[in-house]
């Protein structure tokens, strides 16, 4: 056998052999503190989607954190849209969601026809979704809050986008709405623009009180927000069972919807501790509106927020662990 | 970043007979016809405005529109046929190989809080591998990067995003390289290879994020397989480009001694086509890092999460410091795999033998350190645990203040600026485009196809109308295209100004090329939010950002051509007494013809590009309908009809600007 005659042809082998060695090689003194192998058992991995507005974000870190200081859970924060969670189910990305605002369409497609997820209860919370305009309008047009005044006022609202009409701004294309709809069956001289996110409906909703700029916008309850400058809701023709079931003819106002939990059925199989604080959580929408707002308002990072008010809460957080 | 990264025309084909002077009788001027379609367009528009627009409702679903949703709901049941299990069968094997990545280098491999190897490991053979194989310069900075990735807070997502783009790269190679071999040997290969990367550079990666999350679900293998589609095409174009241009020469001398073509292609083709090879590698490099961003929308790991995060929460800062890791790792990525080519080629020239052996002799030192920071990343939480600073807080918070201020301050001013420009420029081509009957747009988009680029124009042209008739997404494909004009018209002029001034100044070329590569690197995400605080959820907004991803690609073009002017011309001219404005709007401009043409087709494309990106800030229309497609059940098929629809656009008026440049070319030479 042929010896190399220079260093240079052993270098890669050499220096392979010594990372691998360096890698197995056990490690005398070692300050690597481990987790607690013991819980791993009891729990596992959750994953939990996390959807674009703040509300649900408090949601999913106060889960998160319990589930994980508490009952040694490594949790995955999976950031996806509402209805793109719903495919984590099938393709196993994600376990639970903790905020479902009705979608009965993916209830017919993933709980009934997949069979891959199911409902795992209430949050205690009841949201509402509605057209708000600033708290100055409603003092300057009283009428304003009902529906059959809005096409008086639709010049108002007249912005570059609008086309000539009155503008209509709606949040997340992802977001749950009607609206499309309920301009064209109205027949309300206005025309929807997004403005993409949660946050973007917040600042043109907080300027246009400050700067007493008329908006007329989509919004939601339970929120922080509201609490920083009350929105007025107008009123749309009430809701019906059954009067928003096709989506094309939808002609009244949005229904109320209790927010719920939906779990994959292989987590809610498992019955880990995971899944059963998932299943109890459940909380108001103070508690909720507090955690968003020490995330928005006070720009704590989610975790650091949720722990401020897990802290604060500790007989709510030990009836979830029962 | 590149969207169509077109091999350079190397064969010319031959000119259509528009150009030939043998025709008899005065000749209209081309840009006179074009002015009398324009003025009998518009005539027509304020006749018969608001008619037969084919505008439909804002959820509507028609046509071709339910067809496509019902396919892609039927994808969304088809729980276990035999293509779904294929498909789930290579996410799971992806997913496999990103989690052991991950595990190795970047999250916690439970019960330790970190991952195998940590972070004081990771950085030393990182900084061993570099030198290895690009030198021991470039090991300094990709040592720098890694110690900022950690420093600005973000090493995890960095070494995800590292990870992601590195799988799909070697994805790329693996698939790309021998395809860019059968497309170089084979003219019906490229014949047929051509058009489908063409789609699969203009396509919105929007529009192909659904059916990608319902084969493979969401996360890490969708994530890869997005990016490679937008990857694939430039390794492909260039390396095939390469190999197709070898010496003749070298091919018959060796092929004389009796070479089967595996050795021809083995020992002489891929050697001799390593280098641009290569570039082709840097080039789908840098096309997967731009994907980072997109591929978090289906929970891709990696730096583009806190970025879209960011985005929602409309914190500019907190999207700048994840916006400059992916910047860092862009230039360290693109400066190593450059240096790479040259390194290997400096070492095969036959150093000095002592050379060798003292090179030798520091790599096993540091490969003796990399051994060492290992072991210790492994065991004592100093070396496993990431460098700290409040580096990255204080540079967000910093951010975030002067945007604040901005805002707070312009806020009035650059609204009724947005207001003013939409009203005066956008509204009105809109008035046009949109507001005609579709056939009336239809036949003036045609008769200047016609007139500009000729009848391969025009077929080419014939057919995109078409299709976009058949989406049923007309009006608001009229609508992307005044956006996408207007834009465009922006850009030239920038890249006129800055390429211009940049082409004949040394010194502005180093100061601002250096700002347009990190223009160009930056994700969109973290100038549209500051953009979007200043102008608001419009239009103009999307023009905005749309111009500030292309004119980078459009002014390095412009001054690279007026670079490219003999100087020996420019110094007759000066010496002839003309005046600098005439030398540029006489000599270096006219000269520089044709990198105008190549930048007005890029800048179009590029543009063209950020359509989606709009679509989520507020520009409407087929972007839009993308997004929307994306992100709601009921709209899925429209949304799919707009991402086609916008191929279609790419398509028309890449071909109508080539076909244009071509008898250009001809007619000036």
């Amino acid at each position: 056998m042929k010896l190399p005659t220079n260093l240079h042809s052993l270098t890669a082998p050499l220096v392979a052999l010594g990372l691998v060695v360096a890698a197995v090689l056990p490690g005398v003194g070692s300050t690597i503190k481990k987790a607690d192998t013991a819980s791993e058992g009891k729990c596992g991995e959750v994953s939990i989607a996390v959807n674009n507005w703040v509300g649900y974000e408090a949601d999913a870190f106060v889960v998160g954190e319990v589930a994980a200081k508490r009952l040694g859970c490594i949790v995955n924060y999976v950031y996806v849209d509402e209805q793109i969670s719903w495919q984590g189910f099938a393709s196993g990305q994600v376990d639970a969601v903790l905020e479902n605002w009705g979608h009965p369409e993916l209830i017919d497609l993933y709980v009934k026809k997949l069979k891959v997820a199911q409902d795992a209860g209430s949050i205690g919370i009841t949201g509402q979704i509605g057209w708000y305009v600033p708290p100055w309008m409603k003092k300057k047009y009283p009428d304003i809050t009902n529906w059959k005044s809005l096409n008086k006022y639709s010049k108002l609202f007249k912005t570059s986008e609008s086309g000539g009409k009155g503008q209509l701004l709606d949040g997340d294309p992802g977001f749950v709405t009607n609206d499309e709809a309920l301009v064209t069956n109205l027949k309300l001289n206005y025309k929807v623009v997004f403005a993409g996110s949660e946050a973007a409906l917040i600042q043109a909703f907080r300027s246009g009180e400050e700067r007493k700029k008329p908006v007329l916008g989509y919004f939601y309850s339970p929120q922080w927000f509201l609490a920083e400058v009350p929105l007025v809701k107008v009123s749309l023709p009430k809701y019906k069972t059954g009067c928003d079931a096709k989506p094309a003819k939808v002609n009244c106002d949005y229904p109320d919807y209790p927010l719920h939990k939906i779990v994959s059925n292989q987590f809610a199989d498992s019955n880990s501790t995971g899944y059963r604080l998932i299943r109890n959580f459940t909380w108001s929408d103070k508690d909720q509106n507090l955690v968003a707002k020490y995330i928005t308002a006070d720009g704590m990072s989610p975790e650091k927020a949720s722990d401020k008010w897990i802290k604060a809460n500790p007989d709510k957080v030990d009836a979830w662990l029962r | 970043m590149t969207t169509l990264t077109r091999e350079p025309a190397t064969q010319k084909e031959p000119v259509e007979a528009a150009s030939t002077p043998a025709r008899s009788g005065p000749r209209v001027p081309r840009g006179a016809m074009v002015a009398g379609v324009l003025a009998v367009w518009v005539v027509l528009s304020i006749v018969f405005q608001g008619k037969a627009t084919l505008a439909i409702g804002g959820a509507d679903q028609i046509g071709v529109q339910n067809w496509l949703g019902d396919r892609a709901n039927d994808l969304a049941v088809a729980g276990d046929n035999f293509f779904i299990s294929i498909t789930s069968g290579i996410a799971d094997v992806l997913d496999a190989v990103i989690q052991w990545f991950q595990l190795l280098i970047s999250t916690p491999a439970f019960p330790s809080p970190y991952p195998h190897i940590g972070f004081l490991g990771v950085l030393a053979v990182a900084w061993l591998f570099t030198a290895w194989v690009a030198g021991w310069r470039m090991s300094v900075l990709t040592a720098v990067c890694f110690a900022l990735f950690a420093l600005l807070g973000f090493y995890e997502s960095s070494m995800d995003l590292l990870i992601v783009t590195l799988v799909s790269v070697g994805l790329s190679i693996a698939i790309g390289l021998p395809l860019a071999i059968w497309m170089a040997h084979s003219g019906r290969a490229r014949a047929v290879l051509t058009p489908i990367l063409d789609v699969m550079q203009t396509l919105p990666s929007f529009a192909y994020l659904l059916p990608l999350m319902l084969l493979f679900g969401i996360g890490a293998p969708a994530a890869v397989i997005c990016t490679l589609i937008y990857s694939l095409p430039p390794l492909m174009r260039i390396a095939s480009h390469g190999l197709r241009n070898l010496s003749a020469t070298a091919m018959e001398a060796t092929d004389s001694m009796g070479q089967t073509p595996w050795q021809r292609l083995v020992k002489v083709e891929l050697p001799m086509a390593k280098r641009t090879i290569i570039v082709g590698i840097n080039q789908t490099t840098m096309a997967a890092l731009s994907m980072a961003t997109i591929a978090a929308f289906i929970n891709g790991p990696g730096l583009g999460q806190p970025v879209v995060r960011a985005l929602n929460a409309l914190r500019v800062g907190d999207a700048f410091v994840p916006g400059l890791c992916i910047v860092l790792m862009a230039i360290m990525l693109d400066r190593v795999t450059t240096a790479a080519s040259e390194h290997g080629e400096k070492l095969q020239r036959g150093q000095a033998r002592d050379m060798a052996a003292r090179r030798s002799a520091l790599l096993m030192g540091g490969a003796a350190v990399a051994v060492v920071c290992v072991y210790l990343s492994r065991h004592y939480t100093f070396a496993a645990k990431p460098w700290q600073s409040s580096m990255g807080d204080k540079l967000s918070s910093g951010v975030q203040t002067v945007i604040d201020w901005i805002s707070t301050n312009w806020a009035g001013t650059t609204a009724s600026i947005a207001n003013g420009f939409t009203s005066a420029v956008i509204n009105k081509l809109q008035y046009v485009l949109a507001g005609s009957p579709w056939y009336i747009t239809g036949l003036a988009i045609l008769a200047i196809a016609l007139i500009v680029g000729g009848w391969r124009a025009g077929v080419a042209t014939v057919i995109c109308l078409a299709g976009l008739r058949w989406l049923e997404l007309w009006n608001n494909a009229m609508i992307t295209l005044t956006a996408t004009l207007v834009a465009a018209v922006v850009v030239m002029v920038l890249a006129a100004v800055f390429g211009v001034w940049m082409g004949r100044s040394r010194q502005a070329d180093r100061v601002i090329r250096p700002l347009l590569d990190a223009g160009q690197t930056l994700p969109p995400f973290v100038y549209l939010i500051p953009v979007l605080a200043l102008f608001g959820p419009t239009r103009f907004t999307a023009i905005v950002a749309a111009v500030a991803y292309a004119a980078p690609a459009a002014i390095k073009i412009v001054a690279d051509g007026i670079k490219a002017v003999s100087s020996a011309t420019v110094e007759a001219a000066e010496s002839a007494g003309a005046l600098t404005i005439q030398i540029i709007t006489k000599v270096q401009i006219p000269m520089a013809r044709s990198a105008f043409t190549v930048a007005t087709n890029q800048g179009l494309l590029y543009v063209l590009a950020m359509v989606v990106i709009g679509g989520l800030v507020g520009a409407g229309a087929l972007g839009y309908d993308v997004v929307a497609g994306f992100k709601q059940l009921d709209t899925r098929g429209r949304g799919l009809a707009a991402g086609f629809s916008i191929v279609l656009l790419g398509v028309m008026l890449d071909r109508i600007t080539t076909y244009a440049a071509r008898r250009g070319e001809a007619r000036s030479s």
